[in-house]
């Protein structure tokens, strides 16, 4: 059955519900498959056991009659989420070995007492899901299997590797400034932020609370709206949580738009193009293949026009004050104290903070407390945090406009294809440069995703990136898959996996 | 009091109190947790109080619910929207490495507390009132030289409560802290324990030449007694004046009071040199408070102290000094409205209630609740001094044996002990004639002119009854007969 690992989420949901393969068949194969790709680095923990075990329960279950879509689908969740059978180290040395005393939201809703998926380990990540490239894992870099000597982008890079060399049909991600979408794009699989409030942060280790938003990667449109169904909705344990009853996005999904025909199911979906989304500095390859996707859309019947989020560029300033002040004091509870890192000598309480954070944190996380303490100090706090959270206000007025005139916003999710691990030496802002067009629709809480848009240069994968208004991920959601049936970039495997 | 006589030493003394008063809340304010004092250390501390990864806070409605009867309470506007701002920095007690507080934008604000209750009533302004969370314990004993922290307390909701610098005295201080006190064990927000610290005070104090701009305040922190607050402030006052009359000056500093020496010492200037980085919390939203919710907290209000002073002096005549202090507390009221219910007789109760009953719970520094006579018992023993069954000395001699658990039916100790007057008209006549005659030089010097000489008759008279004799009747008796 080697065919199993090329199966996506409904495919194996709709094989099991067949009868074609159990949970466990399924299970076994991937966690051999995992076992064989450990050079790529995706993986922190694997529980065999723990995954059988799950298999095996998911299978009684659908023996005793029960059928939801996921019951016994492996996954694998972003060391971001707390689970309270595996070990959760946030890709921090700081809290390597520890164990939460419970399961985040997302984990619970997924897991056994939920939708029923099966969860083969915890996901490799940027530490406390800073960065862009994986490279700033406590526990070694994650390659991308397009070409293992590249990034899998990041935050959620074991996530998107992970899916993206069939080792899983899907995984959580969470995204703060492009951390789902980013690494979807640099590994050629699809993968949505939703709209802030959608799905509960409870168990998120938190790097930005007003910013951290959890979601699906998968390997199609169609997969991330069961999934996205499935991790979402109110939680009273999360106070901004959005009060909305649970969504069916795989029904909103397929509901056809009024005015669409077989030939063109995206009839009358206008999809505005921000003009800041295509500067000089975009790389040739990228921009033709989101050209390229763009024209797709077009055919399958959705109207091109030119928009403009005049402020585009100042997300990267307003992000890089905002993300690291909350940051600063997120961070602050890994004191030593209580838990994870505490140095083994000190000579008194000032010492024991300042050894065991400067031995628990590394070197990027340090530099965004140090951004983020300095922002929020006195006499800076006005002129950098008050006058960023003014600005936001600015970027997220500048998408209504734009809303006004478009459905749905589209452009490139990255300037370039995923670099080479080690490239940006030790140049941060580069790489917080690369995160142009992911950081806007963060700053204003909006859904946004990222679609396999064909290859670039060396054969590297390119993300389509679509953003839609608040709670329009049906929108999206619909629009991608439209485009997912018309075209097969998101088929593609990598070569050697 | 005026302005002139309050200085000290020529200086005026300016006060602001802030209070944390604990709210009564059965859970914390951001978590599921249990409030109750006492329990073994880190038992009632959940994963959100342990800032485990991944949790997060949720606001208690219970704790808005009391400060927003706190703040209609004392006049104040209840904020539509008030914000929760993060203060940032390391203490092995404090979990998050922030407490969650209200800074920029209160839940309470403006407001004011008339205190002088039972001399001249003075207006004292507060700034705000806002909520925020306790931090935990640090135990420094018995953990072999190092520190263990108990985070049971780490997560209970306070109210900090801040004045205006309206103070000018430290009896003002205390008069202010403990109508405030009152006033939050009245509306049952607060238990008021200070032992427990549900009810601990700051005093920022400084000191100026009348007339001059302020001078520079020392804080004394986390006074948990009336009388420490009393003599740290008095302490404070002496130490800024004669520093000041040294020629030195005052430095800003946070101090704090040790009973055991009756002073205050600054803190080391690194405990407090923080930078709090205070910003919105992002993981809770503005709070919100729609017209309806005030309203309906203002439905359930009690009846607060002024108004039902007004009705004591309205309804029962009673003089406006008795009833403010028939509301010092809701249960000294409720005592007095059950005494005066069961005997009709709103002045003498109020008169026992202030003087012996007032005195010996002071000086056995007990609360009216604890009091070992309760309002049945007393106003039985007034309708006996009322229908003049007792004298008003029988009648303490009644209160003794009731306070003393001695006794406990009125009419039973009256029996027992003799106490009943004697108020047969026939019986005191010829008690009075007998006086009269075996006192033939005090009658003389009577009618003579002496007025002392009559009362020498009463005595005489009270003394043959053995004191069961009503004094007024046998004066009446007495003037009546020598006047023939």
């Amino acid at each position: 059955m080697s065919v199993l690992h090329d199966l996506g989420v409904a495919e194996l949901g709709r094989l099991l519900a067949a009868g074609g393969a159990s949970s466990a068949e399924i299970t076994k194969h991937l966690l051999a498959r995992i076992a064989a790709h450990q050079h790529l680095g995706a993986f922190l923990c694997v529980d065999e056991g723990l995954a059988m075990r799950a298999a095996h329960a998911a299978d009684a279950r659908r023996a005793r009659g029960e059928a939801s879509a996921l019951l016994g689908v492996p996954i694998a969740h972003k060391d971001i989420f707390v689970t309270r059978d595996l070990p959760t180290s946030a890709g921090s040395r700081m809290l390597a070995g520890y164990r939460s005393p419970f399961d985040a939201t997302v984990v619970a809703r997924l897991g056994a007492d939920g939708a029923g998926m099966v969860t083969l380990g915890k996901l490799n990540c940027d530490e406390f899901a800073m960065g862009s490239s994986n490279e700033n894992s406590a526990f070694g870099p994650v390659h991308n299997p397009w070409d293992t000597t590249r990034v899998p982008g990041g935050s959620s890079g074991g996530s998107a590797t992970a899916v993206a060399a069939r080792l899983l049909p899907a995984a959580t991600g969470t995204d703060t400034g492009g951390s789902i979408r980013q690494p979807a794009c640099f590994s050629g699989v699809t993968g949505i932020k939703p709209t802030y409030g959608t799905c509960s942060r409870w168990g998120m280790v938190a790097f930005a609370s007003s910013l951290d938003q959890a979601g699906p990667i998968a390997r199609s449109a169609e997969d991330c709206a069961l999934l996205l169904g499935a991790m979402s909705g109110f939680d009273e344990r999360d106070s901004t949580s959005a009060p909305r009853e649970a969504q069916d996005f795989h029904a909103q999904m397929l509901t056809a738009r009024s005015g669409a025909s077989v030939s063109r199911p995206l009839a009358g979906l206008r999809i505005g193009l921000p003009r800041e989304f295509f500067p000089k500095a975009l790389a040739g390859d990228v921009e033709n293949a989101v050209r390229a996707a763009l024209a797709a859309l077009e055919k399958l019947g959705a109207a091109l026009l030119e928009v403009s989020l005049p402020r585009t560029e100042l997300a990267i300033p307003v992000y890089y004050i905002i993300a690291p002040a909350e940051a600063s004091s997120n961070l602050s509870r890994f004191d030593g104290v209580r838990y994870g890192r505490r140095a083994s000598r000190y000579a008194d309480l000032l010492d024991m903070y300042m050894k065991s954070r400067s031995e628990g944190f590394g070197p990027e996380v340090k530099r965004r407390i140090m951004i983020g303490t300095y922002v929020l100090s006195h006499g800076y706090y006005d002129a950098y945090y008050l006058q960023a959270q003014k600005l936001r206000r600015m970027i997220a007025e500048d998408f209504q406009r734009c809303f006004g005139s478009c459905d749905v916003i589209a452009g490139p999710v990255a300037p370039t294809v995923a670099w080479r691990i080690g490239e940006q030496g030790d140049d941060p802002v580069k790489a917080y440069l690369a995160d142009v067009f992911t950081l806007p629709a963060s700053l204003a809480g909006l859904p946004g995703m990222s679609v396999p848009a064909g290859f670039g240069d060396r054969g590297m994968p390119v993300g389509l990136q679509l953003i839609g208004n608040y709670w329009q991920e049906g929108v999206l959601l619909h629009a991608a898959h439209a485009l997912q049936q018309a075209t097969d970039w998101h088929r593609r495997a990598p070569a050697g996996v | 009091m005026s302005a002139q006589s309050s200085l000290v030493r020529g200086y005026e003394v300016v006060i602001g109190i802030e209070t944390h008063a604990q709210l009564s809340t059965a859970s914390k304010i951001f978590s599921g947790a249990a409030t109750a004092f006492g329990a073994a250390p880190n038992t009632q501390a959940c994963a959100i109080d342990l800032a485990l990864p991944g949790t997060l806070p949720v606001l208690n409605r219970g704790a808005v619910e009391r400060a927003i009867r706190f703040g209609l309470a004392v006049g104040a506007t209840i904020a539509p929207l008030s914000i929760f701002a993060r203060k940032n920095y390391f203490y092995p007690d404090l979990p998050k490495g922030y407490q969650i507080s209200q800074y920029e934008t209160p839940v309470v604000q403006g407001g004011q507390l008339a205190i002088g209750a039972t001399g001249e009533q003075k207006i004292v302004h507060l700034t705000r009132a806002h909520l925020e969370e306790d931090a935990g314990k640090s135990l420094h004993e018995d953990y072999h030289g190092m520190t263990g922290i108990d985070l049971n307390r780490a997560g209970t909701p306070l109210l900090e409560i801040v004045t205006e610098p309206d103070l000018r005295s430290s009896n003002e201080a205390v008069d202010y802290a403990r109508t405030l006190h009152a006033l939050v064990v009245w509306l049952d927000i607060c238990d008021g324990n200070m032992q427990e610290g549900s009810f601990r005070c700051d005093a920022n104090v400084s000191v100026r030449r009348p007339g001059q701009p302020l001078g520079t305040r020392r804080e004394i922190k986390n006074l948990n007694s009336f009388r420490f607050l009393q003599q740290a402030i008095d302490f404070e006052i002496r130490w800024q004046i004669d520093r000041l009359e040294d020629g030195l000056p005052i430095e800003q500093a946070t101090v704090l009071f040790d009973p055991t020496s009756g002073e205050t010492r600054a803190m080391r200037s690194k405990e407090e040199a923080h930078d709090y980085r205070y910003f919105p919390d992002p993981d809770l939203p503005p709070l919100a408070i729609a017209r309806e919710w005030i309203e309906s907290v203002r439905a359930a209000l009690p009846e607060l102290p002024g108004t039902m002073a007004e009705r004591f002096v309205r309804d029962d005549g009673l003089p406006a000094y008795d009833a403010r202090l028939m509301t010092q507390s809701l249960a000294f009221a409720r005592f007095y409205e059950a005494a005066r219910d069961a005997c009709g007789q709103p002045k003498l109760v109020a008169n026992w209630l202030m003087s012996e009953v007032s005195r010996r719970l002071n000086a056995e520094e007990r609360e009216i609740h604890a009091a070992p006579v309760s309002a049945k018992q007393l106003a039985a023993m007034i309708a006996r001094i009322a229908d003049g069954t007792i004298s008003s000395s029988g009648a303490k001699r009644v209160f003794d044996r009731l306070w003393s658990g001695a006794g406990s039916d009125v009419d039973a100790i009256i029996e027992a002990e003799g106490l009943r007057q004697l108020s047969d008209a026939a019986a005191l006549e010829a008690l009075i004639d007998e006086v009269i005659a075996a006192n033939a030089r005090s009658v003389e010097e009577y009618r003579a002119g002496k007025e002392k000489a009559f009362n020498a008759l009463i005595g005489q008279a009270m003394k043959a009854s053995r004191g069961k004799a009503n004094p007024a009747q046998v004066s009446a008796l007495l003037k009546r007969k020598l006047s023939r």
